[in-house]
């Protein structure tokens, strides 16, 4: 969340723009660009700045129609999320509340939150210090003694911890709680190196998803006759920028599917199933440089193919680019991998944490189907599913895919 | 009924305690007598004394002139002749006139003369700010006589030591400092008529906890009590350990308290550059490194003369929400 407002606010009232969190993952970014000056006016969806994270740079947005004060921090510095990175005074008559996309913070064990700061006094002792700190292999880690003692009788490597303590530094609850979850195991490549590189992200997510979510993969073969004619006929009076991809329509499909099994559209956080808010439907997008990056398409259930057509272009050209919004990265409740294009026959996918539906789009072939009795030759698509075992039944994913498959069989119904 | 059993365990409050424990002290043995300014017919500037005067007569309840060299260097003579003198001093800031007989005098005395003679003296003084005395009868500098070898410092925290404390302190037959902080006379407490002579020797946990020990000692125990409690409310438990002794430390207590909690707060009502609570802080850090989940915090007043002025007093020395702001501090830092 950008800041803490959520209530209409004060014209003229001042508050701090906080460095959001652009994924579960990021901890850190740095400010690379700002694209406004001091005094400027914004408003909401503006776009503020450009940060860098281990995904890619980013376009960072305001929530609220304000005047920019003061920037916080300077350009280039690594800082964390929630670090305040520029004070603004609210607008008269800005009553823009928070988005309400949540990104659910995942697999963090639960740690006592920030102290409501109880009667503070001016004898407040001093802040507390930096913990003293040990260079290993490069890295500094900042530990409590009894975080140090506690990893040792573990077994644990401390670079391989995150930290919670003051300015990061693994304190015992750090310790026990990996006992509890792997998953606060740190980004090790993230801490060796500051900003790791984006396959070390993908490494970490992925691992992640794999010691965590016990999947379970259906498969449904899809008949794809209808939708390539639909798609001839309604793609032929079109210049070649209007037309319509399948991977539009794919996301359409998944996006009506999904409001329709609900189960599959949401978070696992914290040992329950948190549905979706809305059908916010991501697309893996693989990156000429390696790796990929899953910005995705909200509310793509209430959207037409066309509007889904044209933001998917924008999101293939923000990926590719570089230049992503802050918007598209955060909120996704349902993912889409296609790697048709590729040459895979079908994908047994891994789901991305928090998330708990994974929907594999593999190569369309033309294949022998039998149609009414007959044997006939058809182009056939194979659509698979993984899906969180925690959050849902093979018969939940099944009923899924038949209703992807009827979608699909049906375009006239996207 | 047990043979010991004298009653129900009684609501004292702090000087009624101390009161109690001086009348029996005078009662039951014929070498035990009083001096100080004003400790006779005045009946002590706290009026721990009053009464006593009337009911033991002026040679065993004696005032004295304000030359507190010379009275406690009487009371050292007395106790090396074979008395058991309880000198009351006012404040501690009028002790620094007697500190040559205390420091050099009444603690090396069994030193220098080879272990041939013992100075069984007790000296009873208030310490500590809150009654709006200002600079000159409301500091804290227990601490400066915890540093000093020979010396048994004690400050007792609750009505329950104060009543029993004494009797052991009399039977020591080294010299023992008692502080009674100001502001605690009117503080009531329960007080066990069976308990008899207490140890000197540990530290008390008075209240249990598993997120912080807080370490305090006479005046900071029951402002630590307090914050303990609303620190509840925040769900961070605290223990509080109260010192008792201020030398000896019981290092093993706090030790033992600090293993459990792996976090400190420590208090002290004194300044904080040299103050007691930076050697209780460093030795705990020596002892329990391996246990310490942050660094050991400390709380102490501000580096001023206490001051008049009612809220620039309230602000020169820890109080409760301080307390409770540095514990929050400590288990769930700020940023």
């Amino acid at each position: 969340m950008n800041t803490p407002a959520t209530t209409p606010a004060k014209a003229g009232a001042p508050f701090d723009y906080l460095l959001p969190s652009l994924g579960a993952d990021m901890d850190v970014g740095k400010i690379i660009e700002w694209r406004v000056d001091l005094g400027d006016t914004v408003h909401r969806g503006d776009v503020v700045a450009v940060v860098e994270t281990e995904k890619s740079d980013i376009d960072i947005e305001i929530w609220h129609d304000a005047v920019v004060d003061e920037f916080l921090v300077p350009i280039g510095e690594e800082i964390e999320v929630d670090t305040p990175i520029a004070r603004m005074r609210h607008l008269d008559g800005d009553t823009a509340p928070e988005p309400t996309i949540p990104e659910p913070t995942i697999t963090e064990p639960t740690t006592p939150s920030a102290p409501a700061p109880v009667g503070q006094r001016s004898s407040r002792p001093e802040t507390p210090p930096t913990l003293p700190a040990v260079r290993r292999e490069g890295v500094r880690v900042s530990a409590s003694p009894l975080a140090r003692r506690l990893a040792a009788e573990r077994g644990l490597d401390l670079a391989d911890v995150r930290g919670s303590g003051p300015a990061g530094a693994i304190v015992e609850a750090d310790i026990l709680s990996i006992g509890a979850s792997p998953g606060n195991l740190a980004p090790t490549t993230e801490r060796r190196r500051g900003l790791g590189t984006m396959r070390s992200l993908i490494a970490d997510r992925m691992a992640r998803s794999n010691r965590e979510i016990p999947h379970y993969h259906l498969a449904r073969d899809v008949d794809l006759a209808a939708l390539d004619s639909w798609l001839t006929t309604r793609n032929a009076d079109r210049p070649i920028a209007k037309r319509i991809l399948p991977a539009a329509l794919y996301i359409r499909a998944v996006a009506l599917a999904a409001a329709r099994h609900p189960e599959l559209n949401g978070y696992w956080v914290d040992g329950d199933f948190e549905p979706g808010t809305a059908v916010n439907v991501a697309m893996a997008i693989s990156l000429r440089k390696g790796g990929l990056v899953t910005p995705h398409v909200s509310a793509a259930d209430e959207r037409s193919v066309d509007d889904i057509m044209s933001t998917l272009t924008e999101l293939v050209a923000g990926a590719r680019s570089g230049a992503l919004r802050s918007s598209w990265m955060t909120g996704a409740t349902i993912t889409i991998t296609n790697l048709g294009d590729t040459g895979a026959d079908l994908v047994h996918g891994v789901i991305s944490p928090p998330q708990v539906a994974l929907v594999g789009f593999g190569r369309v072939s033309q294949r022998p189907w039998v149609v009414d009795g007959v044997l006939e030759v058809r182009p056939i698509l194979t659509t698979t599913l993984a899906a969180d075992h925690r959050a849902t039944d093979g018969t939940v994913g099944s009923r899924f895919l038949t209703t992807l498959a009827t979608l699909l069989e049906n375009p006239e119904t996207l | 009924m047990s043979a010991a059993g004298e009653g129900d365990i009684r609501s004292m409050t702090y000087r009624e305690a101390m009161h109690e424990a001086l009348h029996e002290a005078l009662a039951n043995d014929d070498r035990v007598f009083i001096m100080g300014e004003d400790v006779a017919d005045y009946g002590g500037t706290y009026a721990v004394t009053k009464g006593l005067y009337e009911e033991f007569g002026r040679d065993r309840v004696r005032n004295t002139p304000l030359s507190e060299s010379g009275f406690v260097g009487a009371g050292i003579g007395a106790a090396l002749g074979g008395l058991r003198p309880i000198v009351e001093i006012m404040t501690v800031n009028f002790s620094l006139l007697a500190l040559d007989q205390l420091v050099n005098t009444a603690a090396t005395f069994l030193h220098m003369s080879g272990g041939q003679f013992n100075v069984p003296l007790v000296v009873r003084m208030t310490t500590g700010a809150g009654r709006q005395l200002a600079a000159q009868h409301s500091h804290s500098l227990e601490g400066w006589f915890a540093h000093v070898p020979g010396l048994k410092v004690i400050a007792p925290a609750t009505a329950e030591d104060a009543r029993w404390m004494l009797p052991t302190a009399l039977a020591d037959p080294n010299p023992v400092i008692i502080f009674e902080h100001s502001g605690l006379y009117n503080d009531r407490g329960p007080v066990d008529p069976d308990t008899g002579p207490v140890d000197l020797d540990h530290a008390a946990v008075r209240r249990s906890g598993s997120d912080l020990t807080i370490v305090a000692s006479a005046g900071m125990v029951p402002k630590a009590l307090a914050a303990a409690e609303q620190l509840d409310k925040s769900a961070i438990s605290a223990e509080v350990v109260d010192l008792r002794s201020l030398r000896p430390l019981d290092i093993p207590t706090l030790a033992a308290s600090l293993e459990r909690t792996n976090r400190a707060l420590v208090l002290d009502e004194g300044w904080r550059t040299g103050g007691l609570n930076a050697e209780i802080a460093a030795t705990l850090t020596d002892v329990c490194f391996w246990s310490l989940d942050a660094p050991i915090a400390r709380l102490a007043g501000a580096e001023v003369p206490i001051p008049y002025a009612k809220h620039l007093e309230i602000a020169a020395i820890p109080q409760v929400d301080d307390i409770i702001a540095a514990a929050a501090n400590l288990v769930r830092p700020i940023g």
